[in-house]
């Protein structure tokens, strides 16, 4: 049983159409087992976070009560693009697996939404926040390697606390930023083959194969997605990650939570303005 | 183009007796079964070699699938029903001489002896390029190699396309849903009984599939009930050759008078997208009108609201509109307009 399922073109050609569609319940159930395996270490073998000594009590002082974390534009970014993804999601995946519906209309629509917002987000990332928080830098390596060796037993020094995100948030945002442009971009090729708003259908833009691959490609990021989602949804609604997902809706998230979990010297806050400016220069 | 190869795949054959033998052979084998009426869709599929099932279930030998049995509210018909049988039986044709129509109109003599009721309105589309084994959307794909600037779509839909336009074939299926009729399908799960015009699924529903019958499912009847019986009918096909020719395009309507206003009224097309459309709009507007040239002509008009037609085939549009009007006012008081 192969991944791709396989067809010959008009030419005698063996070309690839699209993914095979058992890989819908693969992708849905590694999703599964992952939260499971997750939540099991975390109950039972998981030891309490330790990092080294940072914010001294002065600069804590200094900080506002509630961390401004997402800008207004950026949490409005999210849910739209959360909305699309799902509607994307389950309109793809449904009718594969027998719920009929009129889909494509729906889908392509999604993810127009979709496109439009990540074109928003790259811009509004670059240009109007701080594009590399988001990215893996060296001491998000160094300390990594310093929790797996402590994970295995061995002596290492403490870890720093986190930059504005935690390594496995960056890792998993690189992972979306992989499945989403190849939906993305392929999406917007085959839309060209379906009726849409935009342009003039023209399924002979490629040659059979390449949009075989471009099925295929546009399936694989798509199941891969479904695995993303879930394990995204699961880390939103674990206990010790509600102030996270909080600020996804609020913006902010508390001084404590900050204090406990973030590197003030790595992701750098703004003193409150109540605070005196000596205080607040660290004096 | 497929190669007709003329020997077939090999298959278990089975050739049950009895409904529920069928039903139990048709669970057994799930979707390896291909369910074989009067075997004029199936054998083209198989000897194309373009679909290879396991297992042939030969609905042939089943004797309560055949007949035209009297109810108390109109009459059943069994899916195995020859189309020869529907044509001349008394009842069908006093009562419910829109199908009788509609039937005879059906392909040839030979062909209406073989077809079968039930196998007409489950046929599979005449699309050529699905036909021939390609790997259209239809067939499983991504693509539509009709709907393209080159593709030879002189046949295909212009009404409710999505992605696939290939079109339903069938000329009783128009027929029966102007009747109100309803199929009644043997499920794995108990009796279904759907109307007629549930029965027919478009692309945008499922792509790969014109009807409901999922595997397991065998269509055993069809009943028509009597509200419509001695109604006044209108059926008409547009074929390209009239001794033996799938449809262009064909309409059904089933109407009740007092004097010259429409009490009430049923009417559908067939041909004009992948399921027979019933043409609920139309029958509103028509409802409590007057029966002349005026109200047909509205009436043509509504029904190709938002028709899309597409390289070749927008003639389509004026022959359905025409159409429409002919099966209301009657091809006395409608005139053709181009």
């Amino acid at each position: 049983m192969g991944i791709i399922e396989w067809a010959t073109s008009p030419l005698g050609q063996s070309v690839p159409i699209h993914i095979a569609w058992f890989l819908i319940w693969v992708a849905l159930i590694a999703g599964m087992l992952f939260l499971v395996v997750h939540a099991i270490y975390i109950r039972y073998f998981a030891k309490e976070k330790e990092f080294v000594a940072d914010a001294s009590p002065k600069v804590a002082a200094q900080l506002p009560a509630r961390i401004p974390r997402h800008s207004l534009a950026a949490r409005l970014f999210h849910w739209i693009m959360a909305a699309s993804m799902f509607v994307l999601l389950f309109t793809a995946f449904l009718p594969k697996v027998g719920v009929r519906f009129d889909w494509v209309t729906y889908h392509w629509i999604a993810g127009t939404v979709l496109t439009i917002s990540i074109i928003f987000h790259i811009i509004h990332a670059s240009f109007y926040l701080d594009f590399w928080s988001i990215w893996p830098d060296r001491a998000d390596v160094e300390d990594a390697w310093k929790r797996f060796q402590r994970f295995r037993g061995e002596s290492s020094a403490l870890p720093r606390k986190f930059a504005k995100y935690p390594l496995e948030n960056k890792l998993y945002h690189g992972a979306i930023i992989v499945t989403g442009m190849s939906v993305i971009l392929t999406g917007v090729f085959m839309m060209s083959r379906v009726r849409t708003i935009f342009f003039p259908r023209n399924p002979y833009l490629f040659s059979d194969m390449t949009w075989g691959l471009m099925y295929v490609l546009h399936g694989l990021a798509g199941v891969g997605l479904i695995t993303l989602v879930v394990v995204h949804v699961y880390f939103a609604i674990r206990p010790e990650k509600l102030p996270i997902t909080a600020s996804m809706i609020v913006g902010t998230m508390s001084r404590e939570f900050y204090l406990k979990e973030h590197d003030p010297n790595r992701w750098v806050v703004e003193a409150s303005p109540n605070v005196p400016r000596s205080m607040a220069d660290g004096d | 183009m497929a190669v007709i190869r003329d020997i077939m795949p090999a298959f278990q054959l089975f050739q049950p007796s009895s409904i529920a033998d069928a039903q139990k052979l048709l669970e057994q084998h799930g979707e390896d079964a291909w369910v074989m009426a009067g075997g004029l869709d199936s054998f083209d599929w198989l000897k194309d070699r373009i679909r290879k099932p396991k297992a042939l279930v030969d609905l042939s030998g089943v004797e309560e699938l055949r007949g035209v049995r009297t109810t108390a509210d109109g009459i059943e018909i069994g899916a195995m029903t020859t189309l020869t049988e529907v044509v001349h039986h008394p009842v069908v044709k006093e009562k419910y001489g829109l199908l009788a129509q509609a039937a005879e109109l059906v392909a040839s003599p030979q062909i209406r002896n073989q077809g079968t009721l039930g196998g007409n309105v489950s046929q599979d589309a005449r699309c050529w390029y699905y036909r021939a084994g390609w790997p259209c959307y239809r067939a499983g794909g991504n693509i539509c190699y009709a709907d393209t600037p080159v593709g030879r779509n002189r046949e295909h839909a212009i009404l409710h396309a999505e992605r696939c336009v290939a079109v339903n074939p069938s000329d009783s299926a128009p027929a029966l849903i102007a009747l109100d009729a309803k199929f009644v399908i043997r499920t794995p799960k108990g009796e279904r009984v759907v109307d007629a015009e549930d029965y027919f699924l478009g692309p945008d529903i499922d792509i790969t599939q014109m009807n409901i019958l999922q595997p397991g499912y065998l269509l055993t009847a069809i009943r028509i009930p009597s509200t419509w019986a001695g109604a006044r009918f209108y059926f008409e096909k547009v074929r390209d050759r009239n001794v033996w020719d799938f449809p262009l395009l064909n309409v059904a309507s089933a109407m009740m008078l007092s004097g010259d206003t429409i009490q009430n009224i049923r009417i559908a097309v067939n041909g004009a997208a992948a399921r027979p459309l019933r043409l609920k709009a139309v029958e509103d507007s028509v409802r409590g009108k007057q029966r002349n040239a005026a109200t047909g002509e509205m009436a043509g008009k509504l029904a190709v609201q938002g028709a899309v037609p597409l390289q070749f085939n927008a003639y389509k549009i004026p022959l359905m509109r025409n159409l429409v009007k002919r099966s209301i006012s009657g091809v006395q008081e409608a005139a053709w307009a181009s």
